[in-house]
């Protein structure tokens, strides 16, 4: 049986070869289907066709199987995120404290639903299970960055800079 | 490295602390971070230089009462601060040697006195990022011993004399899913660790690994000489990034300090651990999920048995044990079983870890010897219901578990008491609901959750989560009627019995816990189209999820 020989990468954008990195870290195992997959979400943003399609075949796993590993798992994203993502924890001790009325604001002052990203590509809405921080709920993460104890008028407050730019 | 020189290591940082006059320890911990502990760590290392006094300003984790953050204890006077900013540092620094800062000291000895801390015994005392804090406070101690002195079937022996049990939430005993592993053929064997703290409103398991990672680290390695292994894996939710970074760092601390790979101290021993990250699925949290997962796969549960112990990750035998129980082993080896068993009630022994959440006055993180009354937790550790409202329910054990009313807050916490109200231990989230709550709402939250969170293997599940929520949902908007009562109770009790895995299992419980505490509510709801709390909104559409 020939040796396997793992696919060129898809271009050459620098992001690949760290892709591939994690990938012979592994061995190209089959077992580092998830962890590659996390390597590229954090290289690019989110996964798109040729990512998985690129990532399958090094590994030798059937495409279904990396897109069933892509849709079962909550944190890998098929869409392109915007430039600046509001998070809010959803999570029991959130809710508790009222964070759906701060879905509901947003996705109202926003004009989409969460997990979806502004026309103009400009802000995701998205919630989160939990972030661990339900000793300050609710909690709210702007791009990443963890408030507590977030008001209604705090959070559209933070939109609204982010609309402006 | 051998016990002398870990002595060694210890003694030259007591003595490096010892040249300091005062230690000013930083909470950095998630919800101190998130109100700016970084740049009061900072203002007090710069008040501390401008000074000229001989102070040491450590970043620490978690000290506990997280609702009175930023917390800064000063040692040895050990005082301790609440809410403090950058702009209390030169205040702060300048009363070392004097009188406290009056306006900034709290009061928390209700708060702390019936603690007991075993896990979190180095939580505040110990920067997370420093192996040689970690060994000054014995770390790597109970590792050595037992690679030295003590045989695989004595430290199984230790560990099932202390009672132990599983703290992921099942309870299953310690020593026997160890010695079940042990006695597993085979030469090659796997110890994994359930990091992925997939219940919402529970926050132990992440504040260990990042506060203290060292712990979990030594606990797997004790537990893979015990049962034969010699590959790790820690499994942690990528929503816990600094969790990530600091068990990577904690890894390498590790293995260049040679507590790591191959014939560590000197023995035939070998054993060393991988990070895999979680990605976000809930139903990973179950063991058979969560190693489909570690190979790569959808997180998919499988039937048991077999069980792990005999075949896990790649049909090897495996160990999986929870963050907190492997903090626990240690302490256990090193002060012996019957310290710990002497601790808790007589089915569940030691203390546990909860995370005191919702409308509660001190939120944060607590650890009380099991048994002790939920009342105690919840009105004297706690500090009750804050702005005068009544206490309605405590939710304990996550979306798996249930609500517990008023009338039962006498019961000691163990995982026989809470199983008989309805509810389970779980991972340790304890969520306090007061009168603006309402409870058939709450119950169809937890459902909303575990039907986003099946994994549509096994149909009971799949299919009666979402018809639970749309029953539910009925109920919420005043378009329920009373046989819908009898059908979710009939509902509930098929899901329960015929569901593959814990999590369709226990999904049922928030709904049986609230319709058997808190009947009238649904009852109000159904009958006179009436949210008691005021949260349903009764003109809202019926979505029916097919």
């Amino acid at each position: 049986m020939p040796a396997f020989i793992p696919p060129p990468l898809p271009s050459d954008d620098k992001r690949w070869k760290i892709v591939n990195g994690t990938m012979r870290k592994n061995g190209f195992a089959r077992h580092a289907l998830i962890e590659t997959l996390h390597t590229v979400q954090s290289s690019f943003g989110y996964l798109d066709d040729d990512a998985i399609r690129f990532v399958a075949r090094s590994l030798r796993v059937p495409l279904s199987q990396a897109y069933g590993v892509v849709t079962f798992y909550h944190y890998f994203s098929l869409k392109p995120p915007g430039k600046h993502t509001m998070t809010i924890c959803a999570g029991t001790a959130c809710y508790i404290k009222g964070s759906d009325k701060l879905i509901a604001a947003a996705e109202k002052r926003l004009g989409i639903q969460q997990g979806q990203t502004t026309p103009d590509g400009q802000i995701s809405l998205m919630t989160a299970r939990c972030v661990g921080a339900c000793s300050r709920a609710p909690v709210v993460l702007s791009d990443g960055e963890v408030s507590g104890e977030m008001t209604r008028e705090q959070a559209l407050e933070q939109l609204e800079r982010w609309a402006v730019e | 490295m051998t016990i002398e020189e870990l002595e060694q290591i210890a003694e030259a940082v007591r003595q490096e602390n010892a040249k300091f006059d005062y230690e000013v320890n930083v909470c950095m911990d998630l919800a101190c971070a998130s109100q700016g502990s970084d740049k009061l760590r900072d203002a007090l290392a710069k008040a501390v230089e401008a000074s000229g006094k001989n102070v040491l300003v450590r970043r620490t984790s978690c000290m506990g009462p997280c609702s009175s953050g930023p917390l800064v204890r000063v040692d040895p006077e050990e005082t301790l601060y609440r809410r403090v900013n950058a702009g209390h540092a030169e205040a702060i620094v300048a009363s070392l040697g004097g009188e406290p800062v009056a306006e900034l000291q709290c009061d928390l000895n209700d708060h702390f006195d019936k603690q007991v801390r075993v896990v979190l015994e180095n939580a505040g005392y110990i920067d997370p990022e420093k192996i040689d804090d970690y060994i000054a406070r014995d770390g790597y101690k109970a590792l050595l011993t037992v690679l030295t002195e003590m045989t695989p079937n004595g430290v199984i022996h230790r560990i099932t004399e202390s009672g132990l049990r599983g703290r992921g939430g099942g309870g299953y005993p310690t020593g026997l899913k160890w010695s079940t592993v042990a006695k597993a053929g085979g030469d090659l064997k796997y110890v994994v660790c359930n990091g992925d703290e997939g219940d919402p409103g529970a926050f132990m398991d992440r504040s260990v690994m990042e506060g203290d990672p060292h712990r979990v680290i030594e606990g797997m390695a004790i537990a893979a000489y015990a049962v034969g292994a010699s590959k790790g894996f820690i499994y942690v939710r990528a929503e816990y990034p600094v969790a990530v970074a600091r068990l990577t760092a904690g890894l390498r601390d590790a293995r260049r300090r040679g507590l790591l790979g191959n014939n560590i101290c000197a023995t035939p021993f070998s054993f060393d651990v991988e990070i895999r990250l979680g990605a976000g699925a809930f139903v990973c949290g179950e063991e058979t999920a969560l190693l489909a997962s570690i190979e790569g796969k959808r997180g998919a549960p499988k039937p048991r048995p077999p069980y792990p112990a005999m075949s896990g990750l790649w049909g090897k035998p495996t160990l999986i044990n929870n963050v907190e129980t492997f903090a626990n082993i240690a302490p256990i080896v090193r002060n012996g079983g019957r310290w710990f068993a002497n601790m808790g009630s007589e089915r569940s022994k030691g203390t546990k870890v909860f995370a005191l959440t919702g409308k509660i006055t001190n939120t944060g993180l607590v650890e009380v010897p099991m048994g002790i009354k939920l009342r105690e937790i919840i009105e004297e550790i706690g500090g009750g219901v804050p702005d005068g409202h009544a206490f309605k329910a405590v939710q304990t054990g996550g979306p798996s578990g249930g609500c517990i009313p008023a009338e039962m807050l006498d019961v000691g916490v163990s995982y026989d008491a809470l199983l008989k109200m309805g509810s389970i231990m779980g991972s340790g989230g304890m969520i306090v609901m007061d009168d603006t709550s309402c409870m058939v709402n709450v119950a169809r939250f937890f459902v909303e959750f575990c039907m986003t969170e099946s994994c549509g293997k096994c149909i009971p599940c799949r299919a009666g989560t979402a018809q639970m929520h749309t029953l539910l949902t009925r109920i919420c908007n005043g378009q329920g009627t009373m046989d819908d009562l009898d059908l979710l109770v009939n509902l509930c009790g098929t899901i329960k019995e015929t569901s593959l895995c814990g999590l369709g299992q226990t999904a049922p419980n928030p709904v049986l816990s609230t319709l058997k505490y808190f009947r009238d509510e649904y009852i109000e709801h159904i009958a006179n189209k009436r949210c008691p709390a005021g949260v349903c909104n009764m003109e809202a559409p019926v979505e029916v999820m097919a």
